[in-house]
């Protein structure tokens, strides 16, 4: 799709900050090139097939990278000393698995020819989960096209109930009532659990658990509820945290259809190493990729702590350091949905034409991103008719600046999880603003430097600023130095660096191996 | 009736006028409005207007109901629960340490113990925090060690020390026969140790078993129980430190 300007940006300026974008992130891409983790290790053996837990509930994966890096390190990764193992004991995975926590195999790093027969087994073994998840990109493609394909912009709801059977029939009236991605909000603190827990679970807090089984059972619900309603309803988790490869690698292989995957929410909103967070994100969104999952970016998340206006261009630099990770990754431009909130004070005056020029500036700079637009959160009292009304403005913004993905607002943000009334009200809302504006983003032309216009080319030249200090001190030290959010994170802090490994010449990982080929 | 009485304004004085919106799960059929009136009569709207209903589905029917009520408010019977601080929003809790403090209030926390359960420290510090309210890390007037969970008391304490910290919150989320009292306890008795007496940072104990009467009898300054969100932990700090740094400078103390 191509869309003239209407905020009459520079062109120049726009490569500049995309350059400076990439030239922030080159270092911490290769850090995360050279270096492997604990998670990343796990999701190998998940795409081989090994699932379960032992009788505490710790995962099988777990306690076989555990074994391993006892025996070996995982410098040179879990694959080549598990398969000789397999090829050696004449084991199944899950045996070997169960054998290793008794402590009854102990792993070695082969060489010569059972370091062929152990990496050609580990590769074999691989490629079968990734064929699941090429298997399960062409079902979507083929069910979009047989039930139909909702166009944009996508309406996406929020489910939470921290019981998946509850959540199920939930998310298919939400369906019903018009959503277009429904979102299994997880259990809190879920991000920071360095395992991903087991099976259908029935109890979390404020949210359900991301479990490759829970995956299973809502998105064969929506299979259902899709083809009642003939549109393909959309299926959304969220993958950040200690176990972001993880979580990718059961998405891609339970056919979910987007992810949250933000290259720095775990380090800056839950204090995850940022070594940690950089190794895994890559990861994550290379299983993305091949998945044909849309990732969904975290920036929301900056102007629920910081002021919307201050810091607007923080929102910009993340979203281009976000694209930038992603494109190296391999996702392509229609899989990047960056986010952005509408959180300005509504007290301010010119608030809405603020947001209007945010909002277009985002739509600017990425044309064919399907951008994914966060109602009021911050600003919204206990006035529910304020709130209401509140809404009404941003599905306004949202039209009028052709957002792709907009998340449904509701009045009762912040007093409880919404009632079956306050969703039905949200959805009646942004009803009436899609029906009457139709197409007004036609309509809609900010004039020449008027204030639309010079605030959105403001915040673009703020964000260039940032970028080029950030260029200066390295992107770590950014970090360290509380640019994003207000939080100081260094990189020797934090959760999950334990879980960091150098990797060695002769590393192999047979997943990573298929995946930067594809590249 | 010994004070003043009131009733609600809706436009007139005396009126009684209220409005109430609510969901049935029925059909949005004839028997419908006559259901929400049912139950508006029974909530002591007499005469209730039923001024819109609405299907949410086949099964459930939306509500916006009008009327007037009989009640009565008697002002002497109010009783108001007042914490003993105020709360403050994050910008007023920055401001007071600021002015009173004079530098960043230092915060360490940890869940101790056996409980590998970071959830209710995490809701409280994380900057995502809870149920839309920030955690203290996103303070930029407080400063915050989390030391996460299976943290040995005597560590918590001598970590304290090291920091500087002007509070220590001990978490405790799962718990049998009273191990988190025990938990608490024990680090009550570690500070004790490494600090001479009456010197000690503040010390917080939080989670959902805790009963909020027992500080004195775990060691502790304040116990926060279920439900407490960032911001009422934040005031209270502020409260509780700041107030006493003013006393002490001025020699009130």
């Amino acid at each position: 799709m191509t869309r003239r300007s209407k905020l009459a940006l520079d062109p120049a300026m726009v490569r500049t900050a995309r350059r400076l974008a990439k030239r922030a992130a080159a270092p911490v891409e290769k850090l995360a090139r050279t270096h492997t983790t604990v998670s990343v290790e796990r999701a190998i053996l998940r795409l081989a097939g090994l699932s379960g837990a032992d009788a505490s509930g710790i995962p099988w994966v777990n306690r076989l990278v555990e074994a391993v890096q006892a025996d070996t390190g995982l410098d040179h990764g879990v694959a080549l000393p598990a398969w000789a193992a397999v090829v050696r004991e004449g084991l199944d995975l899950p045996t070997l698995a169960e054998k290793a926590a008794a402590g009854g195999v102990t792993f070695t790093l082969p060489t010569g020819r059972d370091r062929q027969r152990a990496r050609s087994a580990a590769d074999k073994a691989v490629a079968a989960g990734l064929r699941r998840i090429d298997r399960n990109r062409r079902v979507r493609e083929q069910l979009t096209r047989k039930l139909g394909d909702p166009p944009f912009p996508w309406v996406y709801l929020i489910v939470a109930t921290g019981d998946i059977d509850e959540d199920i029939p939930q998310a298919q009236a939400a369906a019903r009532e018009g959503a277009d991605v429904i979102a299994v909000i997880r259990s809190t603190g879920q991000s920071l659990l360095d395992y991903v827990p087991e099976g259908a679970t029935h109890e979390g807090f404020a949210g359900t658990y991301a479990t490759q089984e829970n995956f299973r059972l809502m998105r064969a619900a929506l299979d259902d509820v899709s083809r009642e309603l003939g549109r393909y309803v959309r299926l959304t988790n969220y993958a950040s945290g200690l176990c972001m490869p993880e979580i990718a690698t059961l998405a891609g292989l339970e056919r979910l259809d987007m992810m949250l995957n933000d290259c720095m929410y775990g380090i800056i909103f839950r204090d995850i190493n940022p070594i940690r967070t950089f190794v895994d994100q890559r990861f994550s969104r290379q299983i993305h990729a091949r998945a044909g999952i849309i990732i969904n970016t975290g920036e929301d998340n900056y102007l629920t702590t910081a002021d919307a206006v201050d810091a607007a261009h923080t929102v910009i630099v993340s979203q281009l350091l976000n694209e930038r990770f992603a494109r190296e990754a391999g996702l392509a431009d229609w899989q990047l949905g960056l986010g952005h909130a509408f959180e300005i004070n509504p007290d301010i005056p010119d608030q809405f034409r603020l947001e209007l020029a945010h909002a277009q500036l985002v739509r600017e700079l990425f044309p064919s991103a399907p951008l994914k637009y966060m109602p009021p959160t911050k600003h919204m009292s206990g006035n529910v008719f304020a709130g209401y009304l509140l809404n009404a403005f941003f599905n306004l913004a949202g039209v009028m600046t052709d957002q792709s993905i907009i998340l449904v607002g509701m009045m009762t943000e912040g007093i409880h999880t919404p009632f079956l009334s306050d969703r039905d009200l949200a959805l009646e809302n942004v009803r009436y603003v899609r029906n009457s504006c139709g197409n007004l983003a036609e309509d809609f032309h900010p004039p020449a430097n008027g204030l639309i216009q010079q605030r959105a080319r403001q915040v673009l030249g703020e964000s260039i600023d940032l970028l080029e200090r950030i260029c200066d001190d390295g992107l770590l030290s950014a970090i360290a130095d509380g640019t994003f959010g207000v939080t100081k994170r260094p990189a020797d802090g934090g959760r999950g660096l334990d879980g960091v490994v150098a990797k060695a010449d002769g590393y192999h990982n047979p997943a990573s191996a298929v995946l930067e080929e594809a590249m | 009736m010994s004070g003043p009485v009131i009733r609600p304004y809706g436009d007139t004085t005396g009126d009684g006028m209220v409005q109430v919106s609510f969901t049935l799960p029925i059909a949005k059929d004839e028997r419908a409005d006559g259901a929400a009136q049912q139950l508006a009569r029974k909530m002591g709207l007499d005469p209730a207007m039923v001024v819109h209903s609405k299907p949410v589905g086949p099964d459930f029917t939306f509500f916006i109901v009008y009327g007037r009520v009989s009640h009565l408010v008697d002002l002497a019977a109010v009783e108001v629960t007042e914490r003993e601080y105020p709360l403050l929003s994050a910008k007023e809790v920055n401001l007071a340490i600021r002015a009173r403090l004079g530098r960043r209030l230092v915060v360490v926390g940890a869940a101790v113990g056996t409980d590998a359960h970071t959830v209710g420290l995490d809701a409280i510090l994380n900057v995502k925090g809870v149920a839309g309210e920030k955690g203290l890390e996103s303070y930029r007037e407080i400063r915050v060690l989390n030391l996460g969970s299976q943290v040995d008391a005597e560590v918590l304490a001598h970590r304290a020390e090291a920091e500087g910290a002007d509070a220590i919150l001990v978490s405790q989320v799962v718990t049998q026969r009273g191990a988190h009292m025990q938990h608490v306890r024990e680090v009550a008795d570690a500070i004790n140790v490494v600090y001479p007496a009456s010197t000690r940072p503040l010390l917080i104990a939080g989670g959902p078993r805790f009963d909020p009467a027992a500080a004195a009898d775990l060691g502790v300054d304040r116990v926060f129980g279920k439900g407490t969100t960032p911001r009422e932990v934040a005031s209270y700090l502020v409260h509780a430190i700041c107030q006493s740094a003013r006393d002490h400078a001025a020699g009130r103390r």
